[in-house]
């Protein structure tokens, strides 16, 4: 196995400090007029050959959408200009005739974009391990290794194809863990969400190798709401990573995801992100906006739930990854790092609900705010009374590069069990000048000196991820932090 | 004729009668803030537990908003007798004391000192008179009631509550505060108003207790405002003792000055239902603050301690450190807030809260955040809840030395009690707190694992 291969990008060249995913393909795109009505959902509902169910259900959620007047959530730390959701394209796809049936069929500038990304498409003998689904604006491009994984009965496909083949099971969980009434940008996502990757692992079945969907917005004006669902059933077990990047654009673009996971009895899903969007120039201009619900339901008994994700980019990160602990010993996970530079915002933590006896949850989440950057740690820990024997750890620290930075914790502790055993912690501080000054005095220069200090501060949450995604992940730390250091 | 009026009425109406009743002693600036505190009392009203109302999210004052309080501007002190104060309350010879009965100031069961150096103690009625100016100053400058509707029927009410002024030196006796609410079979609202002012290196030990004498219904409504001069220490003691049945709000700030220090120990126990808002500013250059606090919570009992600490001065410290026993159903929530501010540079914030839940049914809810927009700074804080997390071996090893499940519950928890007690540094007053806590641990029992010790043994 090749360890020169990186996910994100196989020239991470360090010395360059600009944002090096944000080339436009040149693609001819299929889109949707700007502005959301009943008849752009009916339009995105019948591109995807839907059945009437799934157009029911979308209906819905736009409905319930309307009675929200529009009135996006204040209460998070994040500032930005109303976001006009007339402004924005909610469908676009490349035009193809009837999707690719094969590898060839797929446009080769598409392809080309993708390799450039880092992506292999094209099922090479040497980067075997990892089968990717890309998702190109609204739709899937192509997903590897879909033969392989048919042999142990895994189901990995775009969710649009999945509604067509897999009804029975997409009728059954999707919304089960995130209605569509949940919040604001959920119900958004609900009404007109395009494309996204579905999974099912059968019992008792370890997937074989990971699974990873990586997603790119080309398109400007155009927002993505992709859609995830993934249930590991009884026995199994199944690691996904998800990658993401835009071109750079003058006005930002909106994203608004949402996943859902579910794990039976004795299931663990893993579910890793590396989150890269456009983070906006260096005055806070353009961006992504990435507005994501994730929720996990470990509905099994002991089955668990682990989230890892690592967030550089994006103008603003909104969200909180969380977990139901709703079977008895169900364990639910959330390490996160989360990077802001420049006038990046992020406000993102984790849900942790005990419902079950003797479940226990862990956090472990890492701010790091740099130039002007605000980043905000935001979380629950909810203990119900039905949860004997409830057990949480959290641990959350900030760390300041700069004097025009700020990080915030804002933790909600709710226990409702007196078995319970929760304990929280949390540190805010800079870089100290005694470590510094130890590893300078080795002969490493200052910025090295930072970055050094920054990975080892990350280095609990770099762990739990994939090797291919940490080494990764600790280069993409290294490049957003590019000109933090003075 | 009172039932016919709605909630908010009662208290319009009972504002006009003051304000009649007032008139002409009160200064015109004095009238003026009241008005405001009304006007202002009257767009808010009282906070609903909705969604996005973080400053209330966990506590819902419905039982407060719907009940009809009798508010009297002159009630009869002469009930109370020193000897029954004595029993419920800390009580010294040497102290300054200054007692109020259900709001108002009680001359002949206080005792002032006619010369008390560079310390002038006097109720805020007289003060008004006396002290116009500097009181002008400084009231209701540092308790804004902009958006707190307590706060503002506070001030819509004021018209007596402690002054306390302190200038050179460290010798001044400690000044006791005392509250009293007395038992009535009509529910009644006081509205408890102190100002503090200290001058510049200035020592003072200032005690403020809320008692009821019965065991009925009644509001206490409380503001406290201190301000603490460059170099000075404030030692603040605020013991709440409220009746079981009592609601208890109250709002105390601190603004703290160069070298100053605000210290406050809290203890609480009693209450339906009793909010405590403590906001400290550290206003000056290496300025400091310092809160330890201690609650007991039983029956159905409801606590929300609401802190706010913000560092807005280079070399700022803070401290909180609150712990909390919960038994029967109660409720106790803790949201603290530390803010640190730009510039605010080498400051050092630390927070803790700690509970102690030993009934299957009670309940915790703690936030403690922090928002730090300065670079150079340590903040910490952690928050635990539950059974002591090593409870069962603790007790395992006591009862190995040959203690019973009861005896080594009760050492356990007088041992996490004992932590904030022993922070009190005024003698008499931790005896006091010592002695209530003995007698109020009794209540306060590990459910659960003893038993089931005693099980196993049969």
């Amino acid at each position: 196995m090749t360890t020169t291969r990186t996910v994100i990008s196989r020239n991470t060249d360090l010395s360059q400090q600009e944002y090096k995913w944000g080339f436009t393909t040149d693609v001819e795109e299929d889109v949707a007029p700007k502005g959301l009505n009943e008849g752009v959902v009916r339009l995105i509902s019948s591109k995807k050959g839907e059945p009437e169910w799934m157009l029911e259900w979308r209906l819905r959620a736009y409905r319930h959408w309307l009675t929200l007047k529009r009135e996006e959530p204040t209460w998070a730390m994040i500032h930005h200009p109303p976001i006009d959701f007339d402004d924005i394209h909610y469908y676009a796809a490349p035009k193809t005739k009837d999707g690719p049936k094969s590898m060839e069929e797929v446009d080769p500038e598409m392809l080309k974009a993708f390799d450039k990304l880092g992506i292999p498409l094209a099922e090479r003998e040497k980067l075997a391990g990892v089968a990717v689904d890309a998702i190109f604006d609204s739709v899937s491009v192509a997903t590897t290794y879909q033969k392989a994984l048919e042999k142990h009965g895994v189901i990995f496909c775009p969710i649009s194809e999945a509604i067509r083949n897999h009804p029975e099971l997409v009728r059954k969980y999707l919304g089960s863990v995130v209605p569509y009434s949940d919040n604001f940008y959920a119900t958004l996502n609900s009404a007109v969400f395009s494309d996204g990757s579905f999974i099912y692992v059968p019992k008792g079945v370890r997937c074989p190798m990971e699974l990873m969907t990586y997603f790119r917005i080309n398109f400007a004006d155009s927002g993505q709401f992709e859609r995830t669902l993934i249930i590991a059933d009884e026995g199994s077990y199944v690691s996904y990573l998800e990658g993401c990047t835009a071109p750079v654009r003058k006005t930002s673009q909106l994203h608004a995801a949402v996943v859902e996971l579910i794990a039976l009895d004795d299931a663990q899903i893993k579910y890793s992100t590396l989150q890269n969007w456009y983070p906006g120039d260096k005055e806070g201009k353009g961006g992504v906006y990435n507005f994501v619900t994730k929720r996990g339901k470990a509905q099994g008994r002991n089955s668990k739930i682990s989230w890892t994700q690592v967030e550089t980019g994006s103008a603003i990160t909104w969200k909180y990854p969380s977990v139901i602990l709703q079977g008895d010993n169900s364990v639910g996970e959330f390490y996160s790092v989360a990077l802001v530079n420049n006038h990046q915002q992020a406000d993102t933590g984790t849900k942790m609900t005990h419902i079950g006896k003797n479940t226990r949850s862990t956090i472990v989440a890492k701010g790091i705010s740099a130039g002007h950057g605000e980043s905000t740690y935001r979380g629950q820990v909810k203990i119900m009374p039905t949860a004997t024997g409830a057990k949480n750890f959290t641990q959350c620290d900030s760390l300041l590069i700069g004097d025009k930075s700020a990080a915030h914790t804002m933790p909600y502790i709710e226990v409702r069990n007196s078995t319970a055993r929760m304990e929280h912690e949390a540190s805010t501080s800079k870089i100290s000048d005694e470590q510094l000054f130890y590893v300078m005095q080795r002969g490493i220069s200052n910025e090295d000196a930072h970055h050094m200090i920054v990975k080892g501060f990350c280095k609990s949450v770099f762990a739990e991820l994939p090797f291919e995604f940490a080494v990764e992940a600790a280069n993409l730390l290294k490049v957003s932090l590019e000109g933090a250091v003075a | 004729m009172t039932t016919t009026l709605t909630k908010h009425e009662q208290y319009l109406a009972d504002f006009r009668v003051l304000e009649q009743a007032a008139d002409g002693s009160a200064p015109a600036w004095l009238r003026q803030l009241r008005q405001e505190g009304m006007a202002r009392f009257e767009q808010l009203g009282f906070p609903t537990a909705r969604r996005g109302n973080e400053k209330w999210k966990y506590t819902n004052v419905a039982p407060i908003a719907d009940a009809a309080f009798r508010y009297s501007a002159s009630p009869k002190t002469s009930g109370v007798k020193t000897t029954a104060l004595r029993r419920v309350a800390p009580w010294r010879k040497e102290w300054t004391t200054l007692v109020f009965v259900d709001g108002r100031y009680a001359p002949t069961l206080s005792s002032v000192p006619s010369d008390g150096g560079g310390l002038r103690v006097a109720s805020l009625a007289e003060a008004f008179r006396t002290d116009e100016a500097l009181i002008e100053q400084h009231l209701a400058k540092h308790a804004a009631f902009e958006d707190d509707g307590f706060a503002a029927l506070n001030t819509a009410f004021l018209s007596d509550g402690a002054f306390i002024h302190a200038a050179g030196g460290d010798e001044h006796a400690p000044v006791h505060l005392l509250f009293v609410a007395t038992d009535s079979t009509q529910p009644q609202v006081a509205y408890p108003r102190t100002l503090v002012v200290t001058e510049r290196n200035t020592k003072l030990t200032l005690v403020e207790t809320y008692v009821g004498l019965g065991d009925g219904a009644y509001f206490n409504d409380a503001v406290t405002e201190v301000v603490v001069g460059d170099g000075s220490a404030v030692d603040h003691y605020k013991v709440t003792l409220e009746s079981a049945n009592a609601f208890h709000v109250s709002m105390t700030r601190a603004t703290v000055g160069q070298d100053a220090l605000f210290s406050t120990t809290a203890f609480a126990k009693g209450g339906a239902l009793a909010r405590h808002d403590l906001h400290m500013a550290l206003a000056g250059h290496g300025s400091s603050c310092k809160l330890n606090g201690l609650h007991l919570t039983a029956g159905r009992e409801h606590i929300d301690n609401h802190v706010n600490i913000d560092h807005a001065a280079p070399y700022s410290q803070s401290y909180q450190y609150v712990k909390g026993i919960l038994t029967g159903t109660s409720h106790a929530v803790y949201t603290g807030r530390v803010l640190i501010r730009k510039g605010a540079v080498k400051s050092n914030a630390r927070q803790a809260d700690k509970n102690l839940i030993l009934s299957e049914r009670a309940e915790v809810d703690t936030k403690p955040s922090m928002e730090i927009y300065c670079d150079d700074v340590k903040a910490t804080h952690g928050a635990t809840a539950g059974q002591i997390a090593e409870a069962e071996e603790q007790i395992f090893y006591m009862r190995s030395r040959g203690l019973d499940p009861k005896a080594a519950g009760a050492l356990l928890i007088r041992g996490f009690v004992k932590e904030i007690l022993d922070t009190v540094k005024l003698e008499p007053l931790r005896a006091f707190l010592d002695g209530v806590t003995d007698k109020a641990l009794p209540e306060f029992q590990f459910e659960g694992f003893g038993d089931r010790d005693e099980q196993r043994e049969r």
